[in-house]
């Protein structure tokens, strides 16, 4: 186990030859900070290049007439507009349901939607000349709420229901019922490097993109089908992004895509970004939802059924929202054994940004609602709230199957609890904040200890596949690649370290360079927190290809089994002999042995019915729990997290600091999800939180002195890369601890036992409101 | 129209920039002028911190190393200063390469500066976008309190990083490295040269010609020539909202007036009855002798944007600009501020003061005449208590509120600020100022009448509340409703009621909630 403090970090520095479980720092963390690693605005750009600026709707919906860009191209330095017309190929992005123009062709669908481009030689030209662009559009009513939506069926994908036993019956027979609705806001990513992509053209109509994508494959196949080409003509490369968090998943490939049109149509390169602005008013945000739910209950405060209604605002297009809404299906247990339950799904269709991927991809949104059941029914049966979890958790012999019929089989819920339980002093903690609440009136505390149950795999089976390529070079050095996307996660120090390993050099000795649709072609995207389980286990097969060739060789030059060979710390070891790797690699090519090779990877034991939703769509879960406390002003409803200790399953850490890092910033981002981080959209449909100044995601004095992060000491039981266990996402999830603790520090000024009806974000405004129910 | 040279320090050494645009922002010249793309755009509006830099002026024969926002800040206004940039702090270059020698045989440790090394060590970089912005305000607290032999704390760490966001860390990694690099090999500007170097470099008086764009007036005078003679020209102080107009509105100004350099205006002046506070002052340098008279004040005003906007932006540029949620005004109001107004007319200097309520006449609209000039603003001090030993029931008693989605960094809702003139038990005279409730900053006259000479208690608190809470007509926007911002105006006087009672933990500000780890 682990502290999160860089002297524990340091700590797995030492003893150890090994590069994998130490950690290392971020494999361009020195670049970084001296302000030297290249992001795709940063490169010098090739003479000739122009830029390109986003024509926005300013109308939610409406019929588009017509285009003036008159004024727009009487400025300096433009050079001309590119609207749907311009587009060589297919006029819609090859998204999986093809709901997507590539810009508006005869409607506007929401404020934000991109109309066209201005391309000029300069940034701000572009930016300055699109904003002077007059579109002419009658407007028609827009859909603007999720209750409308559902009110006029205004769905991008027919609902989804899925059900296990009799719920309705159920409730008939449960001795306690709790009915409730709840409505939890979406979240923008807030990548700190905004979208942008720089696109080439080469000889012959091929191209190479730049892009800051968690997914070039899917560039590289969106910008061919929009110019009309093959995808091998087609080569997208991103050494590493500013931050991705499911924003530049789908997100990516529009920009690349204009970029690529207006580099088409202009027969130069084409630069892209979106200034702040524009990236909050054209790409889409975490999915808001609203629920509807009735649970019903014993006395001990067991669940005995659930109706559950899940409202999903996808905005104008489905993007990823069908997974995103079957993901929050699987999720609607969180921990917990839903016996008797019926969930109904809706993909409602909005005249907003077409939300889409983010970091837990629908899980939170799954999660919070059953945690808030949680919650209410320990405060309606005067109950012990975690007392209320546990009786609900996941069992081992029994109560062991989800309601999507895939069986719990590594089950660590109750003795990490337990364990968190102990460690951050809950009971005594809890006690603690009793004692204040008893003798203090304005500021209340609140604490509450929530678990985490996330499933690991694209649900998507045909996904779960990863190709790497690692190349020796004739001095030893090493290179790899893969088909995963750095965005920060640590994903590449990860991938070297296991190289490392499975060859026995030095860390140091591996280089990664950036992913290539040339290199690995067909990548999934870097998402699903999967990246190193996919990407570490496919480089360490390639590795392990290599080495093979090696120790074969060098076992007939010692008359030895292949198996006696040793390859560690830069030595390959046979029972008669020590040589250094750079000499048997120097030899092996003189010997033309092959000194590079591939590797692939795909999940085993998944699969799953995607018309009922069930099966084992998750290679594994990841675990973990927090436990929070809070304060409340309730005199203005604002708050403070005051106390985070955190419990958390990484399986084997490949890289405990990365690992701890990936905790703690998906904890803080999951606490700004439920806190300060509010988007507002007014009655005209337009986002009106669309920077910084408006939207606020949580700043370093938010954050807790104590803030404590221990690693849960198994390894995946489950056969992954270095017994390691996905930690993207799971973490994010922790952050439910701060909602319950708000609601248990509302109950406590409240004390009428009832159900807290908080929505979501807790801004000061909703914790008032609630204090005033 | 044309532009004088900009000559600043960097690297140790001169650098001369010519014909650059007035409104030309301090981010382009560095990444699209000069190439040097270390420094990013995050949010072209100063709010997340990703296109920090440090820049050092001559303050007092010392050198004063301030972290500023480079995507809002106008290029020209470093004209005379030194600049640091993340590639310009590493040993290797930090004070030039004719300085350091031998950096290429150096250990790789030492080629990094400690801001830079310990967020390596400590894990502070995952993404790295922030990165050069968090480097940039580690490297400016390093040299405001490492060099200066204080140990960074976690809560000068959180400070000096108000005006930084990082979205993958969680913070607590960079936190530790603020921490940790002062335990780290020290690293030296070498300041006896850049004294030099800057004193080489600080202009002495304005470039008069009538077709440069960008007038640096050196003192009041100057000011007050320029004002008259380009009346057409914009006025710009810290530049952290024009800046905006520029980015976002794309507003373009031929010729711009930059106040920051006049030598009056950046004076502080404390008199026995009131302290005058030069409209070139940064909001720094103003909140700090305001919380000298006012220790309670400390808060509010660390809540005041994040530090780099403190430590361009002006109380001036706060006044003038008007915004009905700027949060100096009602603090102002409070305290019964009042603003000197000058100009120029036939080779006289002539000047008005107004009550600062009176300076606003609508929304973004105030009282200042276009040959004017906003030059001080006075501000009273708290007389001593009559009474012989201090009491809560005797005297000012003063609170500042701030209503904010966000701690930190952040726009309010609402801001109340109440100053009550207690004496025996009885309000001798109120003053409250209150933002986010109307189209500019105002004083909430009719609450300060129903409280006026009756006796502080709980009666009359309620009567107050009832009408602070019907005195307004707020509106509803994303920062919160109208409804709630009434609410909370009548709850923040049960706060400040209670506070005059004595009671201290009733804040989460208070720190009695920070649980140590």
């Amino acid at each position: 186990m682990s502290s999160a403090s860089p002297s524990s970090a340091s700590a797995f520095a030492g003893g150890s030859t090994s590069a994998a479980g130490r950690s290392i720092p971020h494999e361009s963390a020195a670049a970084q900070v001296a302000g030297s690693a290249v992001y795709i605005d940063d490169m010098a750009e090739i003479s000739g290049t122009l830029f390109a600026a986003p024509i926005l709707s300013k109308i939610a919906h409406g019929t588009l007439r017509g285009v003036d860009a008159s004024a727009a191209l009487a400025l300096p330095g433009v050079r001309g507009v590119v609207l749907a017309k311009d587009v060589p190929g297919h006029p819609h992005l090859a998204t999986f349901v093809g709901d997507e123009p590539i810009f508006a062709v005869d409607s506007v669908q929401h404020i934000g939607q991109v109309v066209g481009l201005v391309v000029a030689e300069t940034f701000m030209q572009a930016r300055k000349a699109a904003h002077m662009v007059q579109l002419q559009v009658d407007a028609l009513p827009a859909v603007l709420t999720v209750k409308e939506a559902l009110k006029a069926k205004s769905f991008v994908l027919p609902p989804v229901f899925v059900q296990r036993g009799d719920a309705a019956a159920a409730l008939q027979r449960a001795p306690h019922t709790l009915t409730g609705t709840l409505e939890v806001g979406g979240q923008e990513h807030f990548y700190l490097e905004g979208q942008v992509d720089y696109a080439v053209p080469h000889e012959q109509n091929q191209w190479q993109i730049f892009s800051s994508t968690q997914h070039p494959g899917e560039v590289q196949h969106w910008v061919a089908h929009a110019l009309g080409l093959d995808n091998h003509a087609v080569k997208v490369e991103c050494r590493r992004m500013g931050g991705g968090f499911g924003g530049k998943e789908t997100q990516a490939g529009h920009l690349a895509v204009w970029a690529a049109v207006a580099a088409h149509k202009f027969k130069c390169p084409v630069k892209m970004r979106l200034d702040r602005d524009d990236d909050f008013m054209v790409t889409g945000k975490r999915h808001p939802f609203e629920y509807e739910y009735t649970a019903g209950f014993d006395d001990t405060g067991r669940l005995c059924g659930l109706q559950l209604m899940m409202a999903v605002n996808c905005g104008f297009s489905a993007d990823l929202s069908g997974p995103v809404a079957d993901r929050a299906v699987f999720h609607a247990d969180n921990a917990y054994f839903l016996e008797d339950v019926e969930i109904a799904s809706y993909r409602c269709k909005l005249n907003t940004q077409s939300h889409t991927a983010f970091r837990g991809f629908g899980g939170p949104q799954g999660m919070i609602v059953i945690e808030a059941i949680m919650g209410d029914i320990a405060r309606h049966l005067q109950l012990e709230p975690l007392a209320v979890r546990r009786r609900n958790l996941y069992e081992i012999e029994t109560r062991h199957t989800t309601h999507y019929q895939m069986k719990v089989e590594d089950n660590i819920l109750l003795p990490l609890i337990n364990q968190l339980e102990q460690t951050s002093g809950y009971q005594k903690e809890r006690e603690a904040v009793a004692e204040w609440n008893r003798s203090h009136a304005i500021i209340k505390k609140g604490i509450a200890l929530t678990p985490v149950k996330f499933g690991i795999s694209f649900t998507a089976t045909l996904f779960n596949q990863a190709g790497a390529l690692v190349h020796v070079y004739t001095d030893g050095s090493v290179q790899v690649n893969h088909g995963g996307t750095e965005m920060g996660q640590g994903l590449h120090t990860k991938v070297c370290q296991v190289v490392a390993d499975e060859l026995g050099v030095p860390y140091a000795r591996v280089l990664i360079s950036a992913s290539d649709t040339s290199k690995i072609p067909n990548a999934s995207a870097t998402a699903a927190s999967a990246g190193t389980d996919l990407n570490g286990r496919a480089a360490q097969f390639a590795a392990r290809n290599v080495r093979n060739n090696l120790a074969a060789f060098v076992s007939g030059l010692d008359n030895c089994g292949a198996g006696a060979v040793r390859f560690e710390n830069g030595f390959v070891t046979t029972p008669t002999s020590t040589r250094s790797f750079d000499a048997v690699v120097g030899m092996a090519y003189a010997n033309r042995i092959q000194l590079w090779s591939d590797g692939f990877y795909r999940t085993p034991k998944i699969h799953y019915d995607k018309t009922t939703l069930t099966g084992r769509p998750f290679y594994y879960f990841a675990y973990g729990a927090a436990c929070t406390q809070v304060a409340i002003d309730t005199l203005t409803g604002e708050s403070r997290v005051t106390k985070i200790d955190i419990l958390h399953d990484v399986g084997r850490s490949i890289n405990p600091a990365i690992d701890i890092g990936q905790i703690e910033g998906g904890f803080i981002q999951g606490m700004g999800w439920l806190t300060t981080e509010q988007l507002v959209w007014n009655d005209k449909g337009l986002l009106t939180t669309h920077a910084p100044s408006t939207y606020k995601i949580p700043t370093a004095g938010d954050v807790p002195r104590h803030f404590k992060v221990d690693l849960w000491p198994e390894p995946n039981p489950e056969d992954n890369v270095f017994g390691s266990k996905a930690v993207g996402e799971p973490p994010f999830m922790l952050a439910l601890s701060v909602y319950e603790a708000l609601r248990d520090a509302i109950a406590w000024a409240r004390r009428d036992g009832h159900a807290v009806r908080l929505a979501a974000p807790a801004t000061a405004e909703h914790v008032l409101a609630a204090l005033n129910q | 129209m044309k532009s004088q040279p900009i000559h600043f320090i960097r690297r140790g050494d001169l650098v001369k920039l010519d014909d650059v645009p007035a409104t030309r922002t301090l981010l382009q010249v560095l990444r699209e002028d000069l190439k040097c793309v270390g420094t990013k755009e995050g949010c072209n509006e100063g709010d997340c911190g990703a296109c920090t830099v440090v820049l050092g002026e001559l303050r007092d024969g010392k050198v004063r190393y301030e972290s500023v926002n480079s995507c809002i800040r106008f290029a020209h206004t470093i004209n005379g200063k030194a600049l640091w940039t993340v590639e310009d702090i590493a040993p290797a270059v930090l004070n030039g390469p004719s300085v350091t020698q031998g950096a290429s045989t150096m250990p790789v440790s030492t080629l990094l500066h400690p801001a830079q090394q310990a967020m390596v060590d400590c894990f502070g970089s995952q993404c790295g976008f922030c990165t050069p912005g968090f480097v940039m305000s580690l490297f400016a607290s390093y040299q405001n309190r490492v060099c200066q032999g204080e140990t960074v704390t976690r809560d000068s760490a959180q400070h000096d990083l108000s005006g930084n966001l990082c979205r993958c860390t969680g913070y607590r990694p960079i936190l530790d490295a603020a921490e940790h690099m002062g335990q780290l090999p020290p690293v030296q500007v070498d300041e006896k040269r850049l004294l030099q170097k800057l004193k080489q470099v600080a202009p002495i008086s304005m470039d008069s010609k009538a077709d440069s764009s960008y007038k640096l007036p050196q003192n009041l005078p100057e000011l007050l020539e320029a004002r008259a003679r380009w009346p057409q020209a914009k006025i710009v102080a810290g530049g952290t909202d024009v800046g905006l107009w520029v980015n976002k509105l794309f507003m373009d100004f031929e010729q711009v007036i930059d106040v920051t350099q006049v030598a009056e205006l950046r004076r502080i002046e404390p008199y026995p009855q009131h302290i005058a506070i030069g409209a070139a002052a940064s909001l720094n340098d103003a909140f700090a002798a305001l919380v000298q008279d006012r220790p309670q004040l400390k808060h509010f005003t660390d809540r005041f944007a994040g530090l780099p906007v403190r430590n361009s932006g002006t109380l001036g540029g706060n006044v003038v600009n008007g915004s009905p949620i700027g949060d100096s005004m009602p603090l102002l109001i409070a305290l019964r501020s009042s603003v000197v107004l000058m100009r120029q007319s036939k080779g006289r200097t002539l000047h008005r003061e107004l009550k600062i309520e009176d300076f606003y006449l609508g929304y973004r609209k105030t009282a200042l005449a276009p040959d004017e000039v906003l030059a001080w603003i006075k501000v009273p001090r708290p007389q001593r208590s009559r009474s012989p030993s201090p009491s809560p029931l005797h005297g000012e008693f003063l609170r500042a509120y701030k209503i904010s989605k966000r701690f930190e960094d952040d726009i309010s809702a609402v801001c109340l600020v109440v100053n009550l003139d207690l004496e025996n038990g009885r309000v001798k005279a109120a003053s409250m100022g209150v933002g986010g409730v109307a189209a500019t900053p105002v004083r909430a006259a009719k609450t300060e009448a129903v409280l006026t000479g009756q006796p502080w208690s709980p009666a009359s608190v309620a009567k107050a509340q009832a009408t602070l809470r019907s005195e307004f007509s707020p509106i509803s926007d994303m920062r919160a409703s109208s409804g709630y911002r009434r609410e909370v105006l009548g709850n923040l006087l049960q706060r400040f009621w209670l506070e005059s009672q004595g009671a201290d933990d009733i804040n989460l500000e208070s720190g009695l909630l920070e649980v140590q780890p």
